[in-house]
């Protein structure tokens, strides 16, 4: 009898399970997905929260909630991308999309190196506005992250600064890569969204 | 120091001119000791008084025991040391809601004149400028001492208290109906030129 002569697809075979939880060739593992999408809301959250608490009256209840919230979620974040460096550096990225020019995979680097370095700068200036005076920062009561660095003058400005314009900055280079992904979906019709949501062709 | 070394040039030159009397003198706020101090409280939603303080000013004053009413103090306080121990606090409060210290990052106080109570106490009267806003206040002045120190100078200190209302100064964040008012105080320690 002859062997099985259905036609192959274009795609080469994924090395790993359709569904897994690690990246394959052709897509991002379950767990790739979740941080990053996990990762998008909490920062457009705490980019809105932060933006509203800091506008709010002495004596609204949320004038002391908000900024609780805020920093302990940020803490929750800057561990979550910890995992997420970790994770990147263990487990193989997808094959790049033979479809993508060199300047959109060039452009694509800078935009997530900016994105990863943008974050760890949000998160570490916002840490040194709370500790600068030798207070550590509440994470809902569980633990408290101790105080480090205390020395600077005017500490809590100079982070404070920094905290806001590089919030906007991240908020900035977000949207140009969540609009890069729409225009790879929508008019490129490539499978670069689909991947960030653990689908390829072959399967979606 | 360029404010400091004009401040000293104007009081000599207006404490010359003021008084007849010799021994009228000259003194520079011991900063460098940290043997003064600018205090202030405000009532914390009225349960208990807030302290903080100004770390970092310069000042002099010219006072003649015998003819207090020529004497003569500028003051030049930088709003960015302000001190409430607590960073978060300290950040607000240089931020757009209060001092707006980007945009006025010092308060000065000159005198205009001061006279003498019953008691031995004076009021010091001048001009505040906080916040970019100059109004005339009085504070409430009492002599501590004054004499040689140990190490070859002369010192005379004072103590005064004065209260400032807070939207005079364009700072209207409401803080509650009983914190309206900050009340200051400044404790002075010259040491003779």
């Amino acid at each position: 009898m002859p062997r099985d002569t259905a036609p192959r697809t274009e795609h080469a075979a994924p090395r790993a399970p359709k569904h897994g939880l690690r990246n394959s060739d052709t897509r991002w593992g379950l767990i790739a997905v979740t941080l990053h999408w996990g990762v998008a809301l909490a920062v457009f959250a705490l980019f809105a929260l932060g933006l509203w608490m800091t506008s709010l009256g002495y004596y609204d209840p949320w004038y002391k909630k908000g900024p609780d919230i805020h920093r302990a979620v940020g803490v929750l974040v800057f561990l979550t991308m910890v995992l997420r460096l970790a994770w990147r550096a263990g487990d193989r990225a997808p094959t790049p999309i033979a479809s993508h020019k060199p300047w959109e995979r060039k452009a694509a680097h800078i935009a997530h190196g900016l994105l990863y370095f943008g974050l760890f700068s949000v998160m570490i200036s916002g840490y040194l506005i709370s500790t600068a005076d030798g207070r550590g920062v509440s994470v809902f009561g569980w633990f408290d992250v101790p105080p480090t660095l205390t020395a600077i003058p005017k500490q809590e400005d100079i982070a404070g600064a920094m905290h806001l314009w590089l919030a906007v900055a991240v908020i900035a280079v977000a949207l140009a890569h969540g609009l890069a992904a729409l225009k790879h979906h929508f008019i490129d019709k490539d499978d670069t969204l689909k991947r960030m949501l653990a689908r390829t062709s072959s399967n979606s | 120091m360029k404010r400091l070394i004009l401040a000293s040039l104007m009081t000599l030159t207006v404490a010359f001119t003021a008084t007849k009397d010799a021994q009228a003198a000259d003194y520079v706020i011991d900063t460098n000791g940290a043997h003064a101090s600018i205090l202030f409280r405000v009532s914390h939603l009225g349960y208990s008084w807030l302290h903080g303080s100004f770390n970092d000013f310069s000042g002099t004053f010219s006072y003649d025991a015998d003819n207090p009413k020529a004497s003569k103090v500028s003051v030049t306080i930088d709003v960015t040391s302000v001190d409430t121990n607590h960073a978060e606090r300290d950040k607000h409060l240089k931020g757009g809601d209060f001092f707006d210290v980007s945009k006025y990052p010092e308060a000065t106080f000159v005198s205009t004149g001061l006279s003498m109570n019953a008691d031995g106490t004076a009021q010091l009267n001048g001009d505040f400028t906080l916040r970019g806003v100059t109004k005339p206040i009085a504070i409430d002045v009492t002599k501590i001492g004054e004499g040689k120190d140990p190490w070859g100078g002369y010192r005379a200190g004072f103590r005064g208290t004065t209260k400032i209302t807070m939207a005079d100064y364009g700072m209207t964040f409401n803080l509650g109906p009983s914190a309206t008012q900050a009340e200051l105080t400044l404790n002075v320690e010259g040491v003779r030129q």
